[in-house]
């Protein structure tokens, strides 16, 4: 039944005849499976995406009446076969696959790991280049859809909070939610009654796994919350402005009332850095190595804490700075400032990078989520504001509160929470990274005293709050990420892991000036740079090496190529690349207008779903 | 109220015993692996500087020779074989694992000036000054037996080179002329002439196996059909060329190692442009031999340095040198692409690695997968400014370096003034001819 071309298979396309031409020697036990797959083509599996394409075309094919005289034999009944609806192909045994072909994969959660933007057009460039573009558009695409596929083996499940119908999640109170869980997430909820140290900042560290707090009056500790197992606990003699845990959880700084000091973790003073004097406020920069201080003196100092080196100390010109928050996302630090500003830092650039005008009066709070998208901030005009950080800085929902947040915090999941006066308020919004909506608070929690710091556990459903009476650990369900990710930051991790983990960090530590509002600028395509150096080339040569060479009209036969009809050949191609060049900007054009409508973003915006 | 809050068993993270692996959960969603393409960048850069800082490409230098190595075989068969021919007349065969000479060979009075392999890997060829061509056989003599070869053929004039056919009992020698010999014969099939130069070298292309090409001393390239009693076509050239070389992927392209320091990558089917002008040595190149995936080749120049060249760039990707190492005659890519041999004026033939960085041996699954993501990386990064200078810095020896900069300046010069010749000329009446054309005098057929 080979050696004539198989009815089936008279396809027009010429790869396809090829493929037929080339077929491979069939052996016995593949008789069944091609009679059932008519019009299986033999290629290899490599091409299988080419096939599945040409195959949509075939149906058409079929009615074609020219193709017909090929036919000398019977021909076999023919199906349309479709990608996602194949007869059931038989194994070996005989049993049938019920679930033919890859598992469908969700678009959103494509969309997750999906690094190109393809609203973004490729620059024009060579043909070469552009095909090794494509090609890299291509496998970027494959693996987002493996990577979505592996979303499947994540082991662990969000948490959440619901309200039987019409019930109010703001209601419930901790000690409902305490007696509801499982006796170790019941665990997780304490207070630490510790009135005479005053109110109380904290710290969790990167992992998740150990909590370091510092109070006004000099007390500091470092425990591992999850067994309450207390790490260092010392008495500073000094008032404490802030505490953060370093890369890892056996260093810490601790802001004093003069200056910046740096403990391990048995308690013991590493360093006390003079250059740093009267901090208010601590961020770590986990990848960068960097502790950004805001100072008193209206400095925001960068210390590289891998050299002990102070890369860059920015004066913000605008007095004391006692609000402070890193986005995650692009390591910029957020300073609030008491005229209503937020200004964003880089340590590459003496300016700021972006200046808001969030608030009417001075900036209390300043928090971002840590997809880097949203910005809360809340001021003394008792506003608090959500603002877009994709390009354009826009407020998104703003609410007016009762008395003003002091405190503002994201979690991983983006729920915000804000702490005002002794109760702390929490938001959520749909689903996981987006937009916390600020009509009804999620949870609410009153304190036995006034709220100082908070602080989202990673990897857990907790928020940790300092304040005056205290420490407290509240549980907040869905607020932290289920899944952790091993080699990034794991919070059962052995101490060889860590010591490991720390030597790769300190190998791959981003320096400074790569910070930028956008961090993935550095893996796309320099135009700018390109044409530039493209003019240059052309004025130092004197002339454009790439030019399209004016078309010369070939002499023909004898006889054939007067000067006129060579002049009239010329005014020939001439008008025709001229016609051309025309056609295309008139094509041009709708396209650009509609541009105009609907601007493409880099992501989409929350905005996008007010566009009707 | 319904309520779940995350709760995970440690033991489902946690090893159990300690002689079992750690366990790693991943989760790739990006927004727990900030800074991608910094970090990535990061480790481009480590990647790259740990590039410059293994790159030691010398391993070995094979000494014995009591002259001059003029020429270089590869065994077809046997990739620790090597044959060299040196100006005193000598023939050495070498184990290159053990990197010692095993067989020495008096050939021939006066230089070797040619030696190639049969493709049986069974004998091998000579031809010197002394007007002889001689096969020998691989293996030695057996105990008692004199060294002598297998045939003489004795010739009237002095052949310059010879190559064997890659299939059949063939080989090509030239001198005046070319000739076409057939192995069981003393005369040749056939001669073939165009011009009346001495040509210095004949190649068979290893694919179109009846093709052969040579280059002479007035300055041209010829290409001849063997089954043809004329030749094809020739390309003549600015300046002589010494040797060309087959690409051994494409039959139709072929290298060409020129006096002027360039070399030139010709299509055997457009003569009239060479398809990429490499220049970057500062003296003539003697050799060039291209790698076994055909997608390189080394050079040896008269500038004590040999050089490697991707076919479609033209700038090289690697300069070799040694304070010792003086003029390099003749150079060859072993067979597994790996290695690269040159043989120069001092008497020493040098083995070095083809890519400098590499590590030799067998590597483990982990190394593997590490060498394959930091290759790729670099790829990925390879135009960024900083990343660039890194990869390409190379420390050169003052003469090469001070001859850079020379002709650099010369050139600077020549293109000013074809600029403003440009620019102060009748538009139309001046042309610019590309660097690729300039070069080329003539196309015959």
């Amino acid at each position: 039944m080979e050696t004539v071309p198989k009815p089936s298979r008279d396809v027009p396309p010429k790869k396809n005849r090829l493929q037929a031409k080339k077929k491979k020697p069939r052996r016995y036990w593949e008789e069944e499976t091609t009679l059932t797959a008519a019009g299986a083509s033999p290629g290899p599996p490599g091409n299988k995406k080419r096939n599945r394409e040409l195959r949509h075309q075939r149906p058409k094919n079929t009615n074609i009446p020219k193709k017909s005289r090929f036919s000398r034999k019977p021909q076999l009944p023919k199906k349309p076969r479709e990608r996602r609806n194949p007869e059931p192909q038989r194994s070996l045994s005989g049993a049938q696959d019920p679930f033919p072909g890859p598992a469908p994969v969700p678009v959103e959660v494509a969309q997750k790991f999906c690094r190109i933007d393809k609203s973004k057009k490729l620059p024009h460039s060579k043909s070469k280049t552009r095909s090794r573009l494509e090609v890299a558009e291509a496998e970027e695409q494959e693996i987002s859809i493996k990577a979505a596929r592996s979303e499947l083996l994540l082991a662990e499940e969000p948490g959440f909070l619901e309200g039987e119908d019409g019930e109010d999640t703001a209601k419930i109170r901790q000690v409902d939610i305490v007696e509801a869980v499982d006796i170790a997430s019941a665990a997780k909820h304490f207070d630490l009654n510790l009135r005479q140290f005053g109110p109380y900042r904290l710290n969790y560290s990167r992992t998740g796994r150990h909590l370091a707090f510092g109070g006004r009056r000099g007390h500091v500790a470092t425990l591992d919350w999850v067994t309450k197992r207390l790490m260092c606990e010392i008495n500073v003699m000094e008032a404490v402005r802030d505490i953060r845990f370093l890369h890892s959880e056996a260093l810490f700084a601790v802001a004093q009332n003069r200056w910046l000091h740096i403990y391990d973790n048995q308690g013991i003073e590493l360093h006390c850095i003079r250059r740093c004097d009267r901090v208010t406020r601590l961020e770590f920069l986990p990848f960068h190595f960097l502790l950004a201080t805001a100072s008193e003196t209206g400095f925001l100092t960068y210390l590289d804490v891998s050299v002990g080196k102070i890369v860059a100390a920015l004066n913000a010109r605008a007095g004391r700075l006692d609000v402070m928050t890193k986005n995650p996302y692009n390591a910029v630090i957020h300073l609030g400032h008491s005229n209503g500003t937020v200004s964003l830092w880089s340590p590459a650039m003496k300016e700021p990078l972006a200046k808001i005008l969030c608030h009417r009066g001075g900036v209390r709070a300043v928090a971002v989520d840590s997809t880097g998208t949203y910005m809360a901030t809340s001021g003394l005009d008792h506003q608090l504001k959500i603002f877009d950080l994709r390009g354009t800085f826009q407020p998104l929902s703003a609410r007016t509160l009762p008395q003003g947040a002091g405190h503002l915090v994201f979690s991983q999941r983006g729920l915000l929470a804000a702490g005002m006066g002794d109760v702390v308020n929490i938001w959520a919004g749909q689903g996981k990274a987006s937009l916390p909506s600020l009509e009804q608070p999620y949870l609410t929690h009153r304190l036995s005293g006034h709220v100082h710091g908070l602080h989202f556990c990673p990897f857990e459903d907790v928020l940790g709050v300092g304040h005056t009476g205290g420490i407290t650990s509240m549980l907040v369900p869905g607020a932290a990420e289920p899944n952790f990710d091993g080699l990034e930051s794991n919070p059962y991790r052995s101490q060889k892991q860590r010591q490991e983990w720390e030597v790769k960090a300190l190998l791959e530590k981003v320096p400074a000036e790569l910070i930028c509002l956008d961090p993935r600028a550095l893996a796309e395509v320099d135009v700018i740079s390109l044409e530039q150096e493209k003019k240059e080339r052309i004025e130092r040569l004197g002339y454009d090496p790439e030019a399209k060479a004016p078309f010369q009209p070939k002499p023909k036969q004898k006889g054939r190529s007067s000067t006129a009809s060579l002049v009239k050949r010329k005014r020939k191609v001439m008008d025709e690349e001229h016609r051309d060049k025309v056609r295309q900007s008139l094509e041009q054009q709708p396209q650009k207008q509609e541009k105009k409508a609907k601007p493409t973003r880099a992501r989409p915006s929350a905005l996008d779903r007010f566009l009707r | 109220m319904k309520v779940k809050m995350l709760s995970r068993n440690p033991d489902n993270y946690v090893r159990e015993t300690k002689l079992d692996l750690q366990r790693v959960p991943r989760n790739y969603d990006p927004t727990l692996h900030p800074f991608e393409v910094p970090r990535e960048y990061v480790r481009a850069l480590n990647a790259t500087k740990l590039e410059r800082v293994f790159a030691k490409p010398f391993l070995a230098s094979l000494d014995g020779h009591r002259d001059g190595v003029n020429c270089l075989a590869k065994h077809p068969k046997s990739l620790a074989t090597v044959l060299s021919g040196a100006c005193d007349g000598e023939v050495r065969i070498w184990n290159l694992t053990k990197r010692k000479c095993i067989r020495t060979i008096q050939a021939h009075e006066g230089f070797v000036r040619g030696i190639c392999t049969r493709f049986c890997g069974t004998s091998f060829f000579t031809v010197g000054d002394d007007k002889t061509v001689k096969q020998w056989k691989m293996d030695g003599p057996g105990y008692g037996e004199e060294e002598e070869p297998l045939h003489t053929i004795l010739g009237k004039t002095v052949y310059t080179g010879i190559d064997h056919h890659w299939k059949e009992a063939v080989f090509a020698t030239c001198g005046q002329q070319v000739d076409i010999w057939d192995e069981q014969r003393t005369s040749p099939i056939c001669s073939m002439t165009w011009g009346f130069d001495s040509i210095s070298s004949v190649k068979f292309n290893p694919i179109e196996t009846f093709l052969l090409g040579s280059c002479a001393s007035d300055r041209n390239i010829v290409l001849y059909d063997m089954r043809q009693a004329t030749p094809l076509k020739k390309v003549i050239l600015d300046m002589r060329t010494n040797t060309i070389c087959w690409n051994p992927m494409e039959a139709f392209i072929f290298t060409a190692a020129n006096e002027d320091y360039n070399l030139y990558t010709f299509d055997m089917r457009a003569l009239d442009t060479p398809v990429m002008v490499h220049m970057d040595h500062v003296s003539a190149v003697l050799d060039v031999d291209y790698s076994p995936t055909g997608k390189e080749f080394v050079s040896a120049s008269f500038d004590k340095s040999i050089r490697i060249f991707p076919v479609d760039k033209s700038r090289s990707r690697e300069v070799y040198h040694t304070k010792r190492m003086q003029h390099v005659i003749c150079v060859k890519w072993t067979s597994d692409s790996k290695y690269i041999m040159c043989g120069s004026d001092e008497m020493n033939i040098r083995l070095w690695k083809a890519n400098a960085s590499e590590k030799l041996g067998v590597l483990t699954s982990r190394e593997k997968a590490a060498k394959d993501y930091n290759q790729k990386l670099k790829e990925k990064f390879q135009h960024h400014p900083h990343i660039k200078r890194i990869a390409r810095h190379r420390h050169l020896p003052k003469s090469i370096y001070s001859q850079i900069q020379e002709q650099r300046i010369m050139k600077e010069a020549r293109r000013r003034k074809e600029v403003n010749r440009l620019k102060h000329s009748k538009p139309g009446s001046v042309s610019i001819v590309s660097e690729k054309k300039k070069h080329i005098v003539a196309v015959v057929k």
